[in-house]
């Protein structure tokens, strides 16, 4: 009964990588368990509480919820993606650090990557638009206040610069 | 410890109560922090589980074969054989037949509940293989009410302890009897606090490995449990130092529950069977059905006797509490809300009478506040009741019944005595903050529109520096009087300092407590500190960061280790500068002659005498740079008095909630307008990282009070197992909210702290009960049962609506 597997090609934070899957590996245990990225979190597996988002070719995407396979060929964001260079924080990251937009840091990473998602599309956001993007992502520790704040901080910090 | 520090003190210090932003955030938003599910050793096995799906039923026989032929399978344990393995866990009361191991002993007593245990060479695998695994079962009788059981009406979930009743006493403190019969009024009400939990979102995960030639099993658990690698031990019959718990594995959330003693035992019994490390992480239907982590759920009958000046003269409180099917620590969560029975007020008398019961479902766990946030319901939902019946002022009411600032310290009548607080001003000042004048208008212009709305205000303690006397308290053979925790602090030869804390964290930044307390007290920068977790067989006594106690308990360890080590730096320097100790001054880590600043010791070269130079050691010194402190809980060590009067936790933190709830007349969904939560919980060691917590216990009271709960069916199924169906608010859900922070300093703590790890979540929910019946009550609504969904809002507007036409047309 071995499983019959499937060659991927993915570009992973830049890098492209090659995965021999079977067909019904997720996204995300491709991400976790095979390329060593356990930045990326599972909460729920059946992709409602947003810990596991990534980048799917610049967009936010549930890796639990989509097979390795389907992101063959594809441009994958990982939280260990954001950061400019290493050990340099991104702006949205050193935000949330300031304005302790996390706490136990479970839901962080798809809560960064959902919010990388609001700025690249709408770089002066509402309230309204914030709460709305992050609105997939469930936090049981922060009450969201100061995930909004700290989305907010970055959002003045950058004042229209480039991300 | 410092005497009595004041609120000019407060302001005085040099890093407690600033801005700094928490030292454990950079691992988090960049993916480097290490969760239990996490950590990779090379061999691992991985396990899936098999579950009952009766409610209660006799397991007849498990045949593996299917499961074990199926290519990378290496194990099916069961039930049977886990059990003769084990012994079985420890529990909070005296019901030593309530017996409890990590799989179901031969009967499975709730729908979920593991039966056996599939070991692979990926997860997948084991699942394939679990599918395989056929268990045949014998239905049994089963119960789902709780009165039901409390009556003894009931089959029996454990048939060896001869009742589904865990614990039940009747306290009475002082004259209820002769208060209710002559007080001016008495009312009574029904307030039921649904089973929902905090449901973090990492759910439990273990890794356990066995080490044949060493005997010790280490273990990487995303846990917060007191004891828990004493308890991991006894269940797997091991002495206490062949257990190896790693505390520096980040937990993606606990807030009570991440107790993990039988997903330990399993994987931990599977590594030392199977000779590898072995993995078991839930999937959420796991968590949320066999994880064995609800929360309270609990049925209040609630009488109050008041005079017509609104003085409330006595409470009579019976609390039916449904446990599920196992007993664990959860009784004991009857037992914590006796410290503050009475609230923030001058209530003479009480009685109280908290019932545990079991029913075939799914075992509770600690939930923050340990019971308090429903009694907290209860006490406010009678409150209400009286300004309602007086038609008085709810906020009126609470000034006139507040234990008053120059009272403190205060004893309660069931024994236990609050610090210090000003309920007066911090009420006020949420008031003035919400402006109540406005929202007033507000909601009047609602209501004139022909809409529903509602202010709900909420005044709540926080009991904190979780001291555990609800242990001797409700088992007698448990004399439990201490509580305490611990932190070691080492100055390197480089100079550099390091605490070490003994426990693991779950999102409460302590990394950043320690760092801050021990700065505070050498006057050296936080941001250069390094906090490690020392492992459980290096640990110092701690008992986790339970019951809103670190910043005092982990806190006052390192205030207490750091100052040993600042008396040492003093006394190298007297020795060697040839002065009395009394005449030098400590600042910023040099020992400086009082008199005479040109006579100094710096911080370097004072910490090379200590590591290298014994020959300039003051005599009788020990060599090296390191100081451990170990401190018991402020006013612990005594036991419960024979009438259960007893001191519960030290401190007592103070919320005063304000909300404004509209409600769509015709759909019932709430929509909460305006939130603010006046705070006082002391001295506040850390500003954004109290706030924080503060702004996740509203959500997560706001979720108990309109979202969630784990619904059962009449045939005792979990009808809430995804967060399709158990709803957890989201970013649209959850307001802004504003807190107003007022600092009454402890008497008890080291620098006036007081605990806020569950601060928000003990009286959001009784604001939200108060804002909706206040909402409902123009119609002549009411709901007291959590939580108040939409759907059950609009029933209660709907069933008023159909009654007042049926009235109208018959008139």
């Amino acid at each position: 009964m071995s499983e019959r597997r499937y060659r991927v090609t993915i570009e992973v934070n830049g890098v492209e990588r090659q995965a021999e899957v079977p067909a019904r590996l997720t996204l995300v245990d491709l991400l976790r368990d095979e390329l060593g990225l356990t930045g990326t979190h599972v909460g729920c597996e059946h992709g409602v509480c947003g810990a596991c988002s990534v980048m799917l070719d610049g967009e936010p995407v549930r890796s639990c919820c989509m097979f390795a396979v389907q992101a063959d060929g594809s441009r994958v964001t990982t939280v260990e993606g954001l950061e400019q260079d290493a050990g340099k924080l991104s702006v949205l990251q050193q935000a949330f650090c300031d304005g302790h937009g996390l706490q136990c840091g479970y839901c962080t990473p798809g809560m960064l990557i959902a919010a990388q998602g609001l700025l690249d599309t709408t770089p002066d956001p509402t309230d309204a638009q914030i709460r709305d993007a992050i609105g997939g992502n469930l936090c049981r520790c922060t009450g969201y206040q100061q995930i909004v704040d700290s989305i907010k901080l970055a959002v003045a910090r950058l004042d229209g610069r480039s991300r | 410890m410092d005497a009595n520090p004041s609120e000019r003190d407060a302001r005085l210090f040099r890093y407690i109560g600033r801005q700094r932003a928490p030292k454990e955030n950079p691992r988090f938003v960049t993916g480097r922090a290490r969760f239990a599910a996490d950590v990779s050793i090379p061999g691992t096995k991985h396990v899936a589980l098999v579950a009952s799906p009766y409610a209660h039923a006799r397991v007849k026989s498990i045949r593996t074969g299917a499961a074990l032929a199926v290519p990378g399978c290496r194990y099916v344990l069961t039930g049977e054989e886990l059990c003769a393995g084990t012994n079985a866990f420890l529990i909070g009361v005296d019901a030593p037949n309530v017996k409890r191991y990590a799989l179901a002993n031969g009967v499975a007593r709730y729908a979920g509940e593991w039966v056996a245990a599939v070991v692979a060479d990926s997860r997948h695998l084991a699942e394939d293989a679990a599918e395989l695994v056929e268990v045949e079962y014998e239905p049994l009788p089963f119960v789902v009410d709780p009165e039901l059981s409390a009556r003894g009406a009931a089959p029996l979930v454990h048939p060896e302890h001869g009742s589904n009743v865990l614990y039940r006493r009747k306290f009475v403190w002082g004259e209820v009897e002769r208060d209710f019969a002559a007080a001016d009024h008495r009312a009574e009400l029904r307030v039921d606090w649904g089973r929902s939990a905090t449901v973090p979102i990492e759910t439990f995960a273990v890794v356990a490995q066995w080490n044949a030639a060493t005997r010790l099993l280490d273990i990487w658990a995303s846990i917060q449990m007191p004891k828990f690698p004493d308890q991991v031990a006894q269940a797997l019959r091991l002495p206490g130092n062949a257990v190896r718990v790693h505390y520096d594995v980040d937990v993606g959330g606990s807030f009570g529950v991440k107790r993990g003693i039988k997903h330990t035992v399993l994987a931990a019994y599977l590594a030392r069977k199977l000779d590898c490390p072995v993995r078991l992480v839930e999937d959420r239907l796991e968590n949320m059905r066999g994880g064995d982590m609800h929360g309270p759920d609990r049925s209040f009958d609630v009488a109050v006797a008041f005079n017509a000046d609104g003085v409330v003269k006595s409470l009579r409180i019976r609390a039916l509490d449904d446990v599920g099917a196992y007993a664990g620590r959860s009784p004991l969560q009857l037992g914590k809300p006796v410290g503050a029975i009475v609230g923030p007020y001058r209530i003479g008398s009480v009685e109280y009478e908290p019932i545990s019961v079991m029913t075939n479902k799914t075992p509770q766990e600690a939930v923050r506040g340990f019971g308090q946030a429903p009694t907290n319901v209860a006490i406010e939902a009678a409150m209400d009741r009286v300004a309602a019946v007086l038609k008085m002022d709810r906020a009126q009411l609470r000034r006139i019944n507040f234990i008053r600032k120059d009272e403190f310290p205060y004893r309660i009548p069931s024994g236990s005595s609050y610090d210090s607080g000003d309920y007066h001003a911090v009420l006020d000042k949420a008031l003035a903050a919400a402006d109540i004048g406005e929202l007033l208008v507000k909601r009047d212009l609602i209501r004139r529109r022909g809409g529903l709305a509602g202010i709900g205000i909420a005044t709540c303690l926080e009991p904190s520096g979780g001291n555990s006397a609800f242990e001797p308290l409700f088992n007698p053979k448990n004399e439990t009087t201490t509580w305490m925790d611990s932190c070691l602090v080492r100055v390197d030869l480089s100079g550099s300092i390091t605490g070490v804390m003994n426990t693991s964290s779950s999102g409460q930044a302590h990394e950043t407590l320690v760092a801050t307390v021990i700065g505070e007290v050498l006057e050296r920068d936080p941001d250069s500190i390094r906090v490690a977790r020392a492992d459980s067989l290096c640990a110092l006594p701690s008992n986790s960061p339970v019951g809103s106690r670190m910043a005092i308990m982990l806190g006052g360890a390192a205030a207490g280790a750091a100052r040993k080590i600042r008396q040492t730096l003093i006394e190298i320097a007297a020795h060697n500068l040839g002065l009395p100790a009394q005449a030098l001054r400590y600042e910023q880590g040099d020992v400086i002659a009082a008199g005479d600043p040109g006579k100094r010791l710096a911080w370097a070269e004072l910490v090379e005498i200590a590591h290298r130079k014994f020959h300039r050691m003051p005599p009788g010194r020990e060599p090296g740079l390191q100081a451990q402190f170990v401190w018991e809980v402020p006013t612990g060590g005594t036991l419960p008095g024979a009438d259960g009067r007893v001191q519960m936790y030290p401190c007592y933190s103070f919320e005063a909630h304000v909300v404004l709830v509209e409600i769509d007349p015709l759909v019932g969904r709430p929509t909460i307008r305006r939130y603010v939560c006046g705070h006082d919980c002391g001295v506040k060691i850390n500003p954004q990282v109290v706030h924080g917590m503060t702004y996740g216990g509203i959500a997560h009271g706001i979720g108990a009070a309109l979202f969630e709960k784990f619904a059962y069916s009449d045939e005792g199924q979990l009808l809430a197992g995804t967060f399709m169906d158990y709803l957890i608010p989201s970013a649209q859900e959850i307001p802004q909210v504003e807190i107003v922070d007022h600092c009454t300093p402890s008497p008890l703590t080291t620098f006036g702290q007081k605990g806020s790890g569950e601060s928000g979540y003990l009286g959001s929910p009784a604001a939200l009960v108060s804002a909706v019946n206040d909402a409902l009550a123009p119609i002549g609504a009411s709901l007291r049962a959590l939580p108040m969904t939409q759907k059950a809002i609009w029933e209660a507007i709907a069933t008023r609506t159909s009654r007042h036409r049926r009235e109208s047309a018959a008139a």
